[in-house]
């Protein structure tokens, strides 16, 4: 620890010296060491050819080649449609529980609960849900043999676009739950009160006031949740062993050399996911701002 | 009140939402239970669980990740403690570098950090422009890929461990605590360990076993880096075994809900959400 070896003499005057700075510098060494210097390996990498020299030829084929493109798009489509769907069953859950009117002892059950489910991914999720909705599972069987239902007959396959974004929403509404709870409580009675003095019904209180005034932290919590899912690896490939090419999964492939000619291309891919992650959260730290207007 | 009115007053969407979540939370934990109770032919028991933890790989691969988890969270303590103490204190002017910096993370997935990480650590680190090696890479020996893992687990942990720890440290004033600390003669050790740990124990508790549940099921870095951890092991199993991992996935959720129960326990419902996805 840095700051033993600095005299303590007297209380610090709030003027900065540069000598303060010395007690952060192993928290800086360890954000150059873990996160800098691999981001600009790859950043690096990602704008060189074979022989070390520089070249764009990385970055073009990004959009030339084909499969590259696919992945993209894929794991985009995934993940919009996973933080739209997670986004507003979350709402609802997180709104049935806070002003909905439901009893008190079902929100710390359900925020409990959210923590849990956000946190529960990976392998272990793929699994269950192979345990739920796979060819012999719980609630296949259920639906097949008291409703008489064969999802898999009726084209359903867990396997495939749809079944992952399922199983994506197993982590992905939970979250929106544990963001829009809060936000939700900033909803000030007054103001609905206000509404109806002025003859306002349920309706146009959440169409004119209480939607308008969420709305910038309801937009950036889903684009929390399509960072949350874009970058996702291990539930895809546990889930469908890579037959389902993700963004994620052909990057994987790239790191286990599976993929031979061009190992700069995969620092290619790498970097175009963290372009992309990284304008999600300048949307999201946007819309944080517009929130905190009314939400405090 | 009239029943007319009762009825408007129930509130019946609201409980729909809450028992169609209430469904898809449950759902797959009961299918996991459910099925992981059928080993046996036409017989209910918990025997894919007497062998799956009997197996010695389980028991290595499961110790090997608590304690991972274990190095993660005091490395990341101590790392973490003291900067956000210390920004508190002496430099809040660097205060929206590092904030910044315990985001980034969030830009980064797991996956793009394991691959930049075995791109610069699988060469060698030399003394520059000579053939000198310092440190042979750091992928290619025991140590040096259990260095890699607990950074990047820190790295992962980082956004939540540094919240954690940094609204501890609001909520306490540290500064009149470090003040009343120093006139009574406490060196800088002595306030960071019997004054200002004790008093965000809260906030440690529970980044502790926020990160303690990210590492535990995180198989990405751990299998990209060869590392003998639990989630590979699990989706090795998975590849030829079917009953035991449902038991070892059932297992794993209970530790995930234990670990977020005490959270939600602790801190009274602000916890927090993360994840190795």
């Amino acid at each position: 620890m840095t700051q033993t070896t600095l005299p303590a003499s007297k209380m610090p005057t709030p003027r900065s010296n540069l000598r303060n700075w010395i007690g952060v510098i192993p928290f800086f060494l360890f954000a150059l060491l873990f996160i800098f210097l691999p981001s600009v390996r790859l950043f690096i990498g990602s704008f060189t050819n074979a022989d070390g020299q520089f070249t764009f030829e990385n970055v073009i084929e990004l959009f030339t080649q084909k499969y590259i493109l696919d992945s993209y798009l894929l794991s985009i489509r995934i993940s919009a449609v996973t933080a739209l769907g997670g986004g507003i069953f979350g709402f609802l859950l997180a709104y049935s529980v806070t002003v909905g009117g439901l009893p008190k002892s079902l929100r710390s059950a359900l925020v409990t609960f959210s923590g849990v489910a956000s946190n529960f991914a990976g392998v272990p999720l793929a699994f269950a849900f192979v345990a739920t909705l796979g060819r012999t599972g719980f609630v296949t069987a259920v639906l097949k043999d008291v409703f008489g239902l064969n999802i898999y007959d009726a084209g359903f396959n867990l396997y495939s676009f749809m079944g992952l974004s399922l199983t994506y929403m197993y982590f992905q509404f939970p979250l929106m739950v544990l963001i829009m709870a809060p936000a939700l409580d900033g909803l000030k009675r007054e103001w609905r009160e206000a509404a109806e003095n002025l003859g306002a019904n349920s309706m146009q209180y959440w169409l004119r006031i209480a939607l308008p005034i969420l709305l910038p932290s309801i937009l950036g919590a889903m684009i929390l949740l399509f960072g949350n899912a874009f970058g996702a690896y291990a539930t895809a490939y546990a889930l469908t062993g890579g037959r389902l090419p993700i963004i994620t999964i052909q990057i994987g492939a790239q790191v286990r050399g599976d993929v031979l000619h061009n190992p700069n291309l995969g620092n290619a891919m790498a970097m175009g996911m963290v372009f992309i992650m990284a304008i999600s959260l300048a949307g999201y730290s946007w819309l944080q701002g517009k929130t905190e207007r009314w939400l405090r | 009140m009239n029943i007319t009115t009762r009825i408007r007053k129930f509130p019946f969407w609201s409980w729909v939402w809450f028992l169609l979540g209430l469904l898809y939370f449950v759902m797959p934990l009961l299918a996991t239970f459910e099925f992981s109770l059928g080993m046996e032919r036409d017989v209910i028991g918990f025997k894919a669980y007497q062998t799956a933890f009997a197996d010695p790989e389980f028991l290595e691969t499961f110790g090997y990740s608590v304690f991972l988890a274990t190095m993660t969270i005091i490395v990341s303590i101590i790392l973490i403690v003291p900067t956000a103490y210390w920004i508190r204190l002496r430099l809040p002017e660097a205060r929206r570098t590092v904030e910044f910096i315990t985001l980034l993370p969030f830009v980064i997935p797991a996956i793009i950090l394991v691959f930049g990480l075995i791109r610069v650590y699988s060469s060698p680190l030399n003394i520059p422009f000579t053939e000198v090696t310092l440190i042979k890479p750091l992928t290619n020996f025991n140590f040096g890929t259990n260095v890699l893992i607990v950074g990047g687990y820190m790295v992962l942990g980082l956004p939540y461990m540094y919240r954690s720890v940094d609204t501890g440290m609001r909520t306490v004033d540290v500064r009149t605590l470090t003040e009343a600390a120093q006139s009574l003669g406490a060196s800088w050790y002595v306030i960071i360990t019997r004054v200002i740990l004790p008093n965000i124990r809260t906030a440690l508790l529970s980044g502790a076993l926020l990160t303690f549940a990210i590492v535990l099921g995180e198989v990405v870095l751990a299998s990209f880096l060869g590392i003998p951890a639990f989630g590979p092991y699990l989706f090795l199993l998975g590849q030829h075994r079917a009953y035991e991992p449902a038991a070892l996935t059932f297992a794993t959720f209970l530790i995930t809900w234990a670990a977020m129960g005490i959270i939600q326990l602790i801190t009274g419902g602000q916890g927090q959400a993360a994840g190795a996805h």
